[in-house]
């Protein structure tokens, strides 16, 4: 049984992991690191799975985030097809599969998430995949040059992506089945949704609200039926499903970290223990654009949240995390982008022209602004986020109240606006 | 292969081959050059591969509209050569690019 030690251990090798290692490099940290990833690739982007990459635009070889030689350049121990089982937080160390031990002075969980499998019968029926790695992409990409019909689980991001691929791409007849009122009913406001869902019945997808499943159906093996939760039958070829993740949180769990949702840790993204760090997908903190404590699923969220633990571990300074989220989803040609965290909006007012298919709707709890979602309008979502992520005293007064002067108001000229208090702020 | 250099505000510069249709975000975010970020992965949407074109000096006007917009939002200062490389893709013809990176990129 060997055993090695480095400086920082980082657990994963996706987005934030990888991201985390190089930012310690930026940020002057001299001293060993090593980066375990359960899958065999180098570390990959994984956005495209559902867009580029699934469309067969981008090759596998598109997907790399770095080249192999940078991790070796920077003195990075990039550690592929490894799993940790086991951490053990008053000795330091970490216990991979087939017994060797790493020790470590600081340590980051970017464990990420996995799928949420389906609660029924029918998910290992040949033909039923979800989507989250590089060979779930390829074997999608096979299934649904091959498929006539598709049927899609989930109202998400994921789903909609897939199934605006399927249909616009590859001919397929697609069902989207969502079980809520309302399609991205945890990332999208009302208006956004609605607008979204016509999209996507432009596209010739049949999207089904409020429709449950209750189960699915083989023949030989292979799925051929879909159950709704009202007994009607959708026959296919092909299912997908997006309901969600679960957190890779098993690892802090079982050494004693608290849990909730995803590894909870503090403004500073510490969890209980001072030592060891969760980032990315699989990390609940508490978050300053919402109540309470979040764990989102983002690359904005993975590659701030690894450049913000890099520079405190580098500097030994602990800060608040206080990045503005964002998020996007691009669905044939549609593209919406959300920023801030709009959950519990008691308001929400939309500028831009609607007809013209570019608009962003704003979101406001009690008169202050949470953030908003902006449709086919990239540069509205930027100066957006160019706002959330100024002191809001500064403008908040200024945007109430909004809905009478809506169609004229341009989030633009208000965020450069908002630059030149900013400027004149610093000045006094 | 066309050549990128990029310069930084240290001092130390990066002298990459760069593949042909690659753009120079990719290139520099794959051969790991700092100072260049990518975090959206070249969607046109979040300002973080933004550099100072140096050479050649007409590159800086092929901006398209919605670049332009963005890089009032970049970190750093726009300036006229202000680009987003993600948009500046490599061929034989941009051989001896040379490109600035800026301060801060978030």
């Amino acid at each position: 049984m060997a055993r090695v030690k480095f400086d920082v251990v980082i657990i994963g090798a996706g987005k934030a992991g990888s991201q985390c290692a190089v930012s310690l490099r930026d940020e002057g940290f001299a001293g060993t690191i090593a980066v375990f990833g359960d899958e065999p690739s180098i570390p990959y982007d994984r956005p495209p799975l559902s867009k580029a990459f699934l469309t067969g635009v981008e090759a596998t070889e598109d997907l790399v985030l770095r080249a192999q030689s940078v991790y070796a350049d920077q003195k990075i121990d990039l550690i592929l097809d490894t799993r940790v089982i086991a951490l053990d937080r008053l000795n330091h160390t970490l216990e991979l599969e087939g017994g060797d031990e790493v020790e470590f002075d600081e340590l980051v969980i970017a464990t990420g998430a996995r799928v949420r499998p389906l609660p029924f019968d029918g998910v290992d029926l040949d033909g039923v995949t979800g989507l989250r790695t590089i060979d779930d992409a390829v074997q999608l990409r096979a299934r649904l040059q091959e498929a006539d019909r598709v049927v899609v689980i989930g109202g998400g991001f994921i789903g909609l992506e897939v199934a605006a691929v399927a249909a616009s791409v590859f001919g397929c007849t697609v069902t989207l089945v969502e079980a809520l009122p309302q399609l991205m009913s945890r990332t999208g406001l009302p208006e956004s949704a609605a607008y979204v869902a016509a999209h996507q019945r432009a596209l010739g997808i049949d999207v089904l609200l409020n429709t449950p499943v209750k189960g699915l159906r083989g023949e030989g093996g292979r799925v051929a039926v879909v159950v709704l939760g009202d007994g009607r039958e959708l026959a296919t070829d092909v299912v997908v499903y997006g309901i969600g993740v679960i957190p890779g949180t098993d690892l802090a769990e079982s050494a004693g970290l608290e849990v909730a949702n995803g590894i909870l840790v503090d403004r500073t993204l510490a969890t209980s223990d001072p030592h060891i760090w969760a980032i990315g997908d699989c990390a609940s903190y508490p978050s300053v654009f919402t109540a309470g404590v979040v764990r989102l699923e983002s690359v904005q969220n993975a590659t701030d949240q690894a450049r913000h633990v890099a520079r405190a571990i580098a500097t030994g300074k602990r800060e608040p995390y206080v990045s503005v989220p964002w998020f996007w989803s691009d669905q044939a040609e549609m593209r919406i982008q959300t920023a801030g965290l709009t959950t519990g909006f008691d308001e929400t007012v939309v500028v831009g022209n609607r007809e013209d298919g570019a608009f962003t709707v704003l979101a406001f709890l009690d008169g202050r602004l949470l953030g908003g979602d902006s449709v086919n309008a990239s540069r509205d979502h930027l100066a957006l986020r160019k706002i959330l992520g100024t002191e809001p005293s500064l403008w908040s007064a200024l945007l109430t109240p909004l809905a009478a002067r809506a169609k004229e108001f341009s989030l633009r000229e208000f965020a450069r606006n908002v630059d030149s208090l900013k400027a004149s702020e610093t000045v006094l | 292969m066309p050549k990128v250099t990029y310069l930084h505000a240290d001092g130390t510069e990066d002298v990459v081959d760069a593949q042909d249709g690659v753009s120079v975000m990719r290139t520099a975010v794959t051969k790991g050059v700092k100072g260049i970020v990518g975090e959206c992965g070249g969607e046109l949407m979040c300002a973080t591969c933004h550099v100072y074109v140096l050479k050649p000096v007409n590159l800086a006007s092929e901006r398209s509209e919605d670049e332009d917009e963005m890089l009032e939002f970049a970190a750093s200062p726009r300036r006229d050569n202000s680009r987003l490389s993600c948009q500046i893709i490599m061929d034989e013809p941009l051989d001896g690019l040379v490109v600035e990176t800026p301060e801060a990129q978030n």
